[in-house]
């Protein structure tokens, strides 16, 4: 892998993140200047590390869980079998990602009480949305020429899917998933209000005690990984494309 | 040896093929022609049940297509199409690869069969069995697509518009290509084209769709000098139609006694060529030879004048 400027930059900012989340109290300078009465520069309710490790797992259960759902209903709308289901499950879908987050971790509390549980199920019905529509764009828009002849040679309907389709599919699929995962990473902030372990805890604390380093430090944790996932995903996404033949422009020129 | 018997599918109540019979030898190239709309295509996957007839059979020797699962049938049947239909995630030797590692070949047997084509095919399998389609030019895709359908060495070989997306040098040559691998494994084939030239050039018999009906099913000559119907007249045009019926004719069938001055013509070439030299030479007669050179004797610009018009 060639070292180019924006990887060296990037993986600069992911040691500082590492460091800072290790060693917090080495930033304590850098942090100082946004407090008053000489309240705490950095966040001591809690450990970072253990804080922003628990808010990554959130994100990945919840996409996980949304990623396979989304997929297996895509595949399914597009089969013969299922195309009567389509409409239905779009709208489905479509009204998980208008619910606001906030009005599904009000409604999910008194059912499954407070904790992890209900920011799992908001971040699962926000990520639906964006997975599926993906994974359904790239099922059917695949190249005709291309179906015709894998049918034509004789591969059944699940040697095409899993050999053919979902291959050709996949740079779409990423897509998807990382749309998903950059607003899970974001949303699930807010299920520190009810008493999720997560990042937003540090904001919170932040915003109630009136401590701008808090809500900073919280923040900018947040962003740094948001952007770092990101562009790792956009990464494995062109690997993807390059692989699926895509892409050529980029290949040749 | 193939029998379409009273085939006819219907879409809405509509007859897109409507109740066509027609029996197509082994060995041999047969070319559907039509316009379209015509419903030569939807014949054509008939065959391999890529569309299920409505009504009627397909039998290839003697078994009837509808006995045998799809997918079964089509690993047995080649497939080649317009724009080619490669895999693009696969290389070339996986593409050409993929009939025969459905049929669960061993590795060894699929790897010498992919060498083979490649070689046959004029493609160096060092240089590109692991490039990747994209990295083809439209000729070599085109190349690989039939070597794909003939991997898992089929009897019946389907080529839907085949050539239609290439330029004319190199569509010419796939021809010549084609009709030399089909001869050395006596493949039989069956192409469908909207070309009457390529059909001309190619077929053993031709087969002529209009409205979904078969209009005329014959050799290239007996449609060229007795069309059936006004819509298969037209389809021949009436511009060049002596000059199609002299390509249809070997030099060897018309060769006199006699010597000749000038650049001589090989006995394999067709009349057509014999007589465009004839033309642009200036002269009134050409030495005949064999392949290899060898002089057999003359043709004359009288003769051909003889051959050129609609036979008697």
């Amino acid at each position: 892998m060639r070292l180019s400027l924006p990887l060296v930059l990037r993986l600069a900012l992911l040691a500082v993140l590492v460091d800072f989340l290790v060693e917090p109290g080495r930033y304590r300078g850098l942090l100082e200047p946004l407090t008053e009465n000489g309240a705490p520069a950095i966040y001591n309710q809690g450990d970072l590390l253990a804080l922003t490790l628990a808010h990554l797992a959130t994100v990945a259960i919840a996409i996980g869980a949304a990623t396979v759902v989304a997929i297996g209903l895509a595949v399914f709308v597009t089969r013969p079998i299922g195309v009567t289901f389509l409409a239905l499950s779009r709208s489905i879908v479509n009204i998980g990602q208008t619910f606001p987050p906030v009005a599904v971790l009000a409604l999910a509390v008194p059912i499954v009480g407070f904790g992890e549980k209900p920011t799992l199920i908001a971040l699962f019905l926000y990520g639906l949305l964006p997975i599926f529509e993906n994974t359904l764009t790239g099922l059917t828009q695949l190249p005709p020429a291309v179906v015709e002849a894998a049918r034509g040679m004789g591969m059944t309907e699940g040697q095409r899917l899993i050999g053919i389709e979902l291959p050709l599919a996949l740079p779409m699929i990423l897509e998807g998933i990382r749309l998903s995962t950059v607003i899970g990473l974001a949303t699930a902030t807010i299920g520190s209000t009810v008493a999720a372990k997560g990042l937003g805890e540090v904001i919170i604390a932040g915003l109630l005690s009136n401590n701008l380093a808090f809500t900073v430090q919280g923040g900018v944790i947040v962003a740094v990984l948001a952007v770092l996932i990101y562009d790792g995903l956009s990464g494995l996404e062109r690997l993807a494309a390059r692989r699926a033949g895509r892409l050529l422009a980029v290949e040749t020129s | 040896m193939i029998e379409i018997e009273r085939l006819t599918k219907r879409y809405g109540g509509i007859a897109v093929v409507d109740d066509v019979s027609m029996t197509i030898e082994p060995g041999t190239i047969t070319v559907i022609v039509g316009t379209s709309g015509s419903g030569k295509s939807t014949l054509m996957r008939m065959v391999n049940r890529l569309v299920e007839p409505s009504q009627g059979c397909v039998r290839i020797d003697g078994q009837d297509t509808a006995t045998i699962a799809p997918h079964e049938l089509r690993r047995r049947i080649g497939y080649a199409i317009q724009n080619h239909g490669l895999f693009p995630h696969r290389t070339v030797a996986q593409n050409i690869a993929t009939v025969p590692t459905l049929l669960g070949w061993d590795r060894a047997r699929i790897a010498d069969r992919v060498s083979a084509l490649l070689s046959l095919f004029q493609l160096d399998p060092a240089l590109f069995a692991a490039r990747y389609p994209h990295e083809l030019s439209g000729g070599q895709q085109q190349r690989v697509g039939v070597a794909r359908a003939l991997a898992a060495e089929p009897k019946l070989l389907l080529m839907d518009e085949p050539f239609g997306a290439l330029d004319p040098i190199i569509r010419a040559k796939a021809q010549d290509d084609l009709k030399t691998i089909q001869r050395r494994f006596g493949t039989t084939i069956l192409m469908v084209t909207h070309d009457m030239e390529e059909a001309i050039a190619l077929g053993d018999r031709i087969a002529v769709m209009d409205k979904g009906k078969l209009e005329q099913y014959a050799t290239p000559a007996t449609i060229l000098a007795t069309p059936a119907t006004r819509f298969v007249d037209d389809l021949l045009g009436t511009g060049d139609r002596a000059f199609r019926y002299l390509s249809l004719t070997a030099v060897a069938a018309f060769v006199e006694t006699g010597s000749a001055e000038g650049k001589p013509i090989s006995q394999e070439r067709t009349l057509r060529d014999a007589l465009a030299e004839l033309l642009w030479s200036r002269r009134s007669a050409l030495p005949v030879v064999t392949a290899q050179g060898d002089p057999v004797g003359r043709l004359t610009l009288d003769t051909l004048v003889r051959c050129a018009g609609r036979p008697q």
